[in-house]
């Protein structure tokens, strides 16, 4: 007994000892080491570290179980407590010197943190005892570690939204918020004076997601009514997801089908037969190319929709001697308009926010115009060119990005909160 | 009335039938619509795009001249490193001249500036590097395959032809029949290019010598980091949410803001990443590290809801029979839930992951659109990722690099399809009906 | 009294529909063995037997419903005065339209009162115009004993209406067609006890104008509505005739244990 409590007790301050002068060592090596290696050396180190610590923690309480009756929990979990206080002082220093911007330099920082971390495991040790709930404070922490990730993605929208607010406050300190909303004219000099109106974006935005919603709606809806009422089993099973792949392709590529393909083709055999204009970008070239990429957004989702309208309303309506296409627009169709709708909206957010298609088919240029055949931009257009290249984060003509980014957010998050909204009260309504 | 027949159509019925037919044909008309979008889209990306897994490479003996790339004749590094590959694209030119004399080829007129311009100016480079790494080969005659020029190259491709390049003062016509001449020597040869996806990126003019080989590593990298954050930080968010959540306001509040994530436009999350970790934190533009954490922010919903639809497929017996032997929740959960949810977890994280490889406009606001011509030694070294890469290609000049864009699709295309492959088999393999 | 004259009028109606060595199959189940039925007009027929003794199966071949369920086969000689249904000349659209159906649960469509009676006139271009719309769904709501509890809120969506009313309002708009059969697939098993018995009441009165087939689970429905009755067992029908006799004096000893509760 008392040789086994020796023993862990050695091992610590042997570790301490050993540790201070791997850490005069290291910082003699440091300059040889690349940063890279040196993060994975840090890296195996704690992971060698808390191994160590479960074992000894696991070794104890086995020692202990033999002398005892009955503990509470079994061995490993007094071993995986240790591994949890090793962590914890490790990340406890580690944190407090980085807040403080490493009053001690790297070197002391690490050892600040070893030092902890072996206080914690030492704590650790002392707890272990008979009647200690050992499985119950491991899995308190694993119920915290598994809340803290499933508030990661509130966080995340924390963050964009402060991003977003934060700067597009910025922005409206050095150019006025009505000049934004306001003006029709978008017109950045990176000299200052600079005319940064939304309205051109918005407009060429609605235009391309117009001509794409007039591509997608009927192929889109017209597929899943046939896939949903008319197709055979087999054909259902390959269409389907072939159609589907439409939504798997990156929009890198639609991008380049719009820049290689489709704008050309369009110029050469509309525009300019018609006069309408020799830009190869246009919106037409855009909103065409996205209206493609939107289909199976339209038609996965009505599928579904169409497929949840019960049998039996399909069955009340052919009793009565109607025609499958009867049944198909005056039933099955008005009892999913609903979800339809809300599909629609879905597919409208997605060509809304879409980004490589319209940076590499519809132009630069921001124009309030009619023509299709012409080139026009769009907000996330504007937001990469005003964000890419050499970005100072003092100027109006960078910060406005954040501001467009604002207005693409709300808008987005608008149609997505209300179509998510139709597409539930729908299902519930055939549940 | 009732006089009416079975067996006969009324006028009526006539009509309603060929109006079922049209509604019918309108549906099927539809589908083959969009599936022949779909074979639009890939044979004209495969079409513009295969050329670039082909390359005119130049094979000659070079006579590494000591006159030209060590006056001194003393070896001395620092002498030898101040000669610029203008001295090696010499070197290059004089011994394929020397070349052509040896084999009795007609010169026609051209001049030896002109000849020298059938060369990649990449082929100088990589002698240059070849020669400062081994000075031994000065004064010897060592065999090499450099790089034809874009121009050549393209007339192989059907790019340039005699027409464009009577017009073009990268090339000429002369230099294209002197090219076919030595396609017939052999020193001229078309071979499949691996170079295009080992070789880094190369300068707006030369698009023979540009490869993929930077953005392969950064989105390799990427979507390491993708998979080590967002598998634990996914798996956990979900089984708290699917297993232990209380039902009520906050989450709520935390599921309907997932399946918002899910649906926020892409480029939100780059303006997030620029402004969170490069601004914010200070960490470095154009690193993997960065894009990885900013697809990682984006992939998690997107991983989070496939995950809770496959922990939820488990049957509650399950759970039902391991509470019964005493085991605690969260035994249950680990040792039985997860295990066989874990073929749908895998499948859900695949796509997820595939969706990330194929995002380019969050990386374009990340820096990750920057030119970059060495490989990336760690994560928080500059890289770039294909979709990016095939972005940037598009904004150059010159049309070879819209041959490369395609190809550099196919490529990623392949990455595509081998994950949803590996994810579809998982899916069949490991599916279960309770 | 009444039975006599129940059954000279039995006796006296022509076939309406014959059904010979009729056979379904789904996929490889053979679930209709060897049918053959005459169904009476003007006659109210009722189809009873275990569950998954086939008999709404059968019921659904008389007007094709079957058709839409892609694994069904249905072989045999069904004829509706006369005309094989199943011949490729016949469109299941006006079969349909001639032998109405109303279904187990009640299905109103996601519209309005008028619109679900107004919708098999509609498709069938039964009126010529709006005011014979309007006087052939108040006479179908009328018929289905529906019209005093609806007349104010014809605009209100079917589907607001109790279990009872959907029923009846199915039955209107079967009736709406003018169809000479109306088939009838359990239609009182999702009702409570009193629009049952609202039901069955209509039931009755529909027998003066169409021929009635209904399937049911209730054998004391099945003796309070019927005319007729068959007993299916295992796909096969057992016994068919009166249903005084069926009831009083079964021939079969199968009839007699399933009517005993012995079987069922």
């Amino acid at each position: 007994m008392a040789i086994k409590f020796i023993l862990p007790t050695t091992l610590v301050t042997l570790l301490l000892s050993q540790g201070a002068a791997f850490a005069q060592e290291a910082a003699v090596a440091e300059a040889a080491l690349s940063p890279t290696l040196q993060r994975l050396l840090f890296l195996a180190a704690a992971l060698v570290f808390l191994s160590i610590a479960f074992v000894m923690g696991r070794n104890r309480a086995t020692a202990m179980r033999n002398t005892v009756a009955m503990m509470h929990s079994l061995p490993g979990f007094h071993g995986a407590v240790a591994v949890q206080w090793g962590a914890l002082g490790a990340f406890a220093g580690v944190i407090a010197h980085a807040i403080t911007g490493y009053p001690m330099g790297m070197l002391g920082a690490v050892i600040f943190a070893v030092a902890l971390a072996l206080m914690g495991v030492a704590y650790a040790l002392t707890t272990i005892k008979p009647d200690f709930r050992a499985r119950t404070f491991t899995e308190r922490s694993v119920m915290a570690f598994l809340i803290l990730c499933s508030l990661v993605a509130v966080l995340t929208t924390v963050g964009i939204v402060a991003s977003l607010v934060f700067e597009t406050a910025h922005f409206f300190q050095l150019y006025p918020a009505s000049e934004f909303f306001f003006s029709t004219v978008w017109n950045p000099k990176f000299g200052g004076g600079s005319s940064l109106g939304i309205w051109p974006l918005i407009w060429g935005t609605l235009y391309v997601s117009a001509i794409a919603l007039i591509v997608a709606v009927p192929i889109g809806l017209m597929s899943a009514v046939y896939l949903a009422e008319y197709a055979s089993p087999r054909v259902r099973s390959w269409a389907k997801p072939a159609i589907e792949i439409l939504a798997g392709i990156p929009t890198i590529v639609y991008g380049l089908f719009a820049l290689i393909t489709v704008g050309p083709l369009l110029r050469d055999y509309f525009a300019q037969p018609m006069g309408l204009g020799d830009s190869s970008s246009s919106v037409m070239t855009a909103g065409l190319v996205m209206g493609i990429m939107v289909i199976p957004f339209v038609s996965s989702l009505s599928d579904d929709i169409i497929n949840a309208v019960p049998q039996s309303l399909r069955d009340g309506s052919l009793g009565l001697g109607a025609t499958p296409s009867e049944t198909v627009r005056k039933v099955v169709l008005p009892a999913a308009l609903p979800g339809i709708v809300g599909a629609v909206l879905l597919a409208a957010s997605r060509a809304i926010g879409e980004t490589m298609i319209v940076v590499m088919g519809a132009g630069a240029a921001a124009k309030l115009s009619l023509n299709p055949f012409e080139a026009m931009t769009t907000v996330t257009v504007k937001i990469v060119s005003q964000l890419t290249g050499d970005t100072e984060f003092a100027s109006p003509e960078t910060l406005v990005a954040f501001a467009l980014g604002l207005t693409l957010f709300t808008l987005t998050l608008g149609l997505n909160i209300v179509a998510l909204v139709i597409v539930r009260k729908y299902r519930e309504q055939y549940e | 009335m009732k006089a009416s027949s079975l067996l006969t159509q009324d006028p009526r019925t006539k009509k309603r039938n060929s109006a079922e037919k049209r509604f019918r044909g309108l549906g099927l008309t539809a589908i083959v619509i969009a599936l022949a979008m779909l074979v639009w889209l890939l044979i004209s990306i495969v079409t513009a795009g295969s050329p670039a897994f082909r390359q005119a490479f130049l094979t000659f003996p070079v006579l590494v001249d000591q006159t030209i790339v060590d006056k001194a004749g003393t070896r001395d590094p620092a002498l030898l490193s101040a000669v610029t590959t203008l001295g090696y694209g010499k070197l290059l030119a004089n011994s394929l001249r020397a070349e052509i004399a040896a084999k009795g080829i007609d010169l026609g007129d051209l001049k030896p500036k002109e000849i020298a311009q059938m060369i990649s100016e990449e082929s100088a480079a990589t002698l240059r590097d070849l020669v400062l790494a081994d000075p031994s080969l000065i004064g010897t005659t060592i065999p090499f395959t450099a790089l034809a020029s874009g121009r050549i190259d393209g007339f192989y491709k059907g790019r340039v032809t005699m027409e464009t390049a009577a017009l073009d003062k990268n090339t000429s016509p002369a230099q294209l029949i002197l090219a076919d001449r030595l396609l017939d020597a052999d020193i001229l040869s078309v071979k499949f290019n691996t170079g295009f996806v080992t070789m880094p990126d190369a300068s707006d003019k030369r698009p023979e010598a540009a490869g993929l080989g930077i953005a392969v590593v950064g989105s390799f990298m990427m979507m390491l980091v993708v998979l080590l954050l967002s598998l634990p930080i996914g798996v956990a968010a979900s089984i708290y949410l699917e297993e232990f959540a209380p039902k009520n306001r906050w989450t709520d509040l935390i599921e309907v803001n997932i399946a918002n994530l899910a649906a926020v436009p892409s480029i939100v999350y780059g303006i997030l990443g620029l402004a969170i970790f490069i601004n914010f934190a200070g960490l470095p533009q154009s690193a993997p590290i960065v894009g990885g954490m900013v697809l990682t922010l984006m992939t998690l919903p997107r991983i989070i809801i496939p995950t809770r639809a496959a922990l939820k497929a488990v049957p509650p017996s399950i759970r039902d029979a391991a509470l019964g032997v005493g085991a605690s929740k969260l035994q249950t959960v680990f040792h039985h839930v997860l295990p066989l949810a874990m073929p749908g977890i895998l499948t859900g994280m695949i796509i997820g992951l595939a969706q990330a490889l194929g995002e380019s406009a969050p990386l374009l606001l990340i820096g990750m659109v920057a030119f970059v011509r060495d490989f990336p030694g760690g994560l928080f070294d500059p890289a770039t990722a294909l979709p990016v890469q095939v972005y940037s290609w598009t904004t150059r000049g010159d049309p070879g690099f819209v041959e490369r864009a395609s190809g550099a699709i196919i490529v990623l295309l392949i990455f595509l399809v081998v994950m949803n492959a590996t994810a579809i088999y998982l899916r069949r393999k490991f599916e279960r009906r309770w | 009294m009444k039975d006599m004259n129940m059954e000279t009028r039995v006796l006296i109606q022509p076939n309406k529909i014959e059904a010979r060595n009729v056979q379904v199959y789904y996929g490889d189940n053979h679930a209709i063995k060897d049918v053959d039925v005459d169904i009476l007009d003007k006659t109210v027929t009722a189809f009873i037997g275990p569950s998954g003794c086939g008999k709404s199966t059968f019921l659904r071949c008389l007007n094709r419903m079957n058709d839409t369920i892609a694994s069904c086969r249905v072989e045999g000689l069904i004829k509706i005065e006369g005309e094989d249904i199943n011949d490729p000349r016949v469109d299941p659209v006006q079969l349909r339209a001639k032998v109405g159906m109303v279904f187990q649960k009640p299905n109103p469509f996601p519209k309005s009162i008028y619109d679900n009676v107004a919708y098999g006139p509609k498709i069938h271009g039964l009126t010529k115009n709006k005011a014979e719309l309007d006087e052939v769904v108040e006479s179908c709501l009328r018929r289905a004993a529906l019209w005093g509890e609806v007349k104010d809120r014809l605009s209100a969506p079917g589907t607001s209406l109790s279990g009872g009313q959907q029923q009846r309002l199915c039955i209107a708009r079967a009736i709406a067609t003018s169809p000479e059969v109306l088939l009838m697939d359990e239609p009182c098993s999702a009702l409570d006890p009193i629009a049952t018995a609202q039901v069955e009441e209509l039931i009755d009165d529909l027998r003066s104008q169409f021929s009635v087939v209904i399937v049911t689970h209730s054998m004391q429905q099945a003796a309070r509505v019927s005319q007729r009755t068959a007993f299916f067992h295992l796909g096969y029908v057992v016994e068919y005739g009166e249903t005084s006799q069926i009831f009083t004096n079964p021939k079969d000893p199968r009839t007699e244990s399933y009517i005993t509760g012995r079987i069922g």
